[in-house]
């Protein structure tokens, strides 16, 4: 009981963002309506994002930019004071590939509105078996 | 079948929690993420390209590629809107909606009248117009040339403070987001029209992909700002930093225009004659 | 850092997220969505990475919502999901 609390303890902030990708993953499978699969797909990606940024942190480091960097004085930069820049760039680039992921769906489901006159997957799945 | 999911949702959970088990403990500073490469980068980026923002000068200087290809995935974004959206629609149905100012009579006038163009009595208004707005029309006229000056600023300062080219573009964006916004969509399309917001996007990408083919007709490989170092008349690691300047500038013009092209289309389905 | 913080925002953020995703108005979900983005990017902030954080302040509370409102007020505002 008392390893298990510990683990729980240490590991605890990995399961909420484990629980956020789930939620993420729910809301893509098994909502019908588009908009709403679309915010499932949006809150996956920041829930990813979150666990990588989650990785690069560091105890008692700072944000990575280095200080008194123009001033004069040449100080050695040692890594363990500053947090692990890496996942942070790499993260950059996902956020503009979900905003513009995001454009392309919402144009996406505009034109099937314009078309079909409903948002709801079913509905949709029976008109185009109409036609 | 939504109970289906959810039996597959907590399955698929489960097994990743399982597998969390034997990640390193959070913020250890021996952890494989930062022990290999990012030490080389935090200890070395000041002396290779003087650029205090690591963030900075890893995005656009050590990984300068990802970056371009990011460029252009938000170009890419910006024309599938276009392509897949903008059509010409509301001419030939031809009606407008017009209000007579000093009694407040709305018209709705067919295509085969005279339509008042610039008319004193008469201005024209979208279908979903509210009275009273003059306090939000007054109060974003106000702002919105300082959200512009800030999305400079963020641009320009990104060497040194949390900023960059992706984030000034986006408030630049906004601001011009916000004028369509408070006032006419078609009074914003009249300021930042759509031939504007197109040229405007690939002179981002050619400027970014320009600066490395500038890089590789000096004789250096392909995005190495060090090759502009003659260009420009300074040492090597001064140019990189100038490098990055230039390419974040490009990058920030580019996200601007696609923002605004995102906007335009999706606020009026394509037609660009009136918007939220 | 702050541990009490950050177990707060951790729960306001699953509840914005599952919230998101149940109400039946679309336009309440835009909105929600972006609360959403906005407690990720104090997340980030608490977690030292401030240009992640500041991006998202400007992409998923600014220009990702207002796109969510306008595709909203566009199509249908009413979902029976």
């Amino acid at each position: 009981m008392d390893a298990f609390l510990n683990v729980l303890i240490s590991k605890a902030n990995y399961w909420v963002y484990i629980t956020l990708m789930m939620i993420g993953l729910y809301g893509i499978v098994a909502k019908q309506n588009m908009v709403k699969k679309i915010i499932g797909l949006n809150i996956l990606q920041t829930a990813v994002i979150l666990f990588f940024i989650s990785i690069g942190a560091k105890k008692n480091a700072t944000i990575p930019i280095i200080e008194h960097a123009h001033d004069g004085t040449h100080t050695t930069i040692a890594a363990i004071h500053y947090i692990n820049p890496l996942p942070h760039v790499l993260m950059l680039t996902a956020i503009v590939v979900a905003v513009a992921t995001l454009g392309v769906a919402l144009t996406l489901v505009v034109r099937i509105h314009q078309q079909y006159h409903t948002l709801e997957e079913n509905e949709i799945l029976k008109r185009i078996q109409e036609t | 079948m939504k109970v289906g999911v959810l039996v597959l949702v907590i399955i698929l959970g489960s097994v990743l929690i399982y597998g969390s088990l034997e990640f390193p403990p959070w913020g250890d500073p021996a952890s494989p993420a930062s022990s290999h490469l990012s030490p080389y980068y935090i200890e070395k980026s000041l002396e290779d390209t003087s650029v205090p923002n690591l963030v900075t000068a890893v995005l656009a200087d050590y990984r300068g590629y990802d970056t371009m290809f990011e460029t252009i995935v938000i170009f890419a974004a910006g024309m599938a809107c276009i392509f897949l959206l903008r059509s010409s629609g509301k001419e030939e149905s031809g009606t407008r909606l017009y209000r007579h100012i000093p009694t407040g009579i709305t018209l709705r006038i067919e295509k085969k009248s005279a339509f008042p163009e610039k008319s004193e009595a008469f201005e024209r208004i979208d279908s979903v117009w509210v009275p009273h707005d003059l306090i939000v029309k007054t109060t974003c006229r106000l702002i919105v040339p300082f959200i512009q000056i800030f999305g400079l600023y963020v641009i320009a300062h990104g060497h040194h403070s949390p900023g960059g080219g992706f984030q000034g573009g986006v408030i630049l964006g906004a601001a011009l987001i916000l004028f369509a916004i408070s006032f006419n969509l078609r009074s914003a399309i009249r300021r930042m029209g759509e031939r504007l917001t197109l040229m405007l996007s690939t002179l981002g990408v050619f400027i970014y992909a320009g600066t490395g083919v500038v890089c590789m007709l000096v004789g250096m490989n392909y995005l190495d700002y060090s090759a502009l170092a003659a260009m420009l008349g300074v040492d090597p690691v001064t140019a990189r930093s100038h490098g990055i300047l230039v390419v974040e500038i490009g990058v920030g013009i580019a996200v601007m225009s696609v923002m605004v092209t995102l906007y335009y289309n999706l606020a009026s389905t394509g037609k660009h004659d009136e918007g939220l | 850092m702050i541990w009490q913080i950050e177990i707060i925002i951790l729960v306001i953020v699953i509840i914005l997220a599952i919230g998101a995703l149940s109400v039946k108005d679309l336009l309440g979900a835009a909105i929600l969505f972006g609360a959403y983005s906005f407690m990720m990017c104090l997340l980030w902030a608490i977690m030292g990475a401030v240009d992640v954080a500041f991006t998202e302040a400007s992409v998923g509370a600014g220009v990702s919502t207002v796109l969510f409102v306008a595709a909203v007020f566009r199509t249908s505002r009413r979902t029976e999901d």
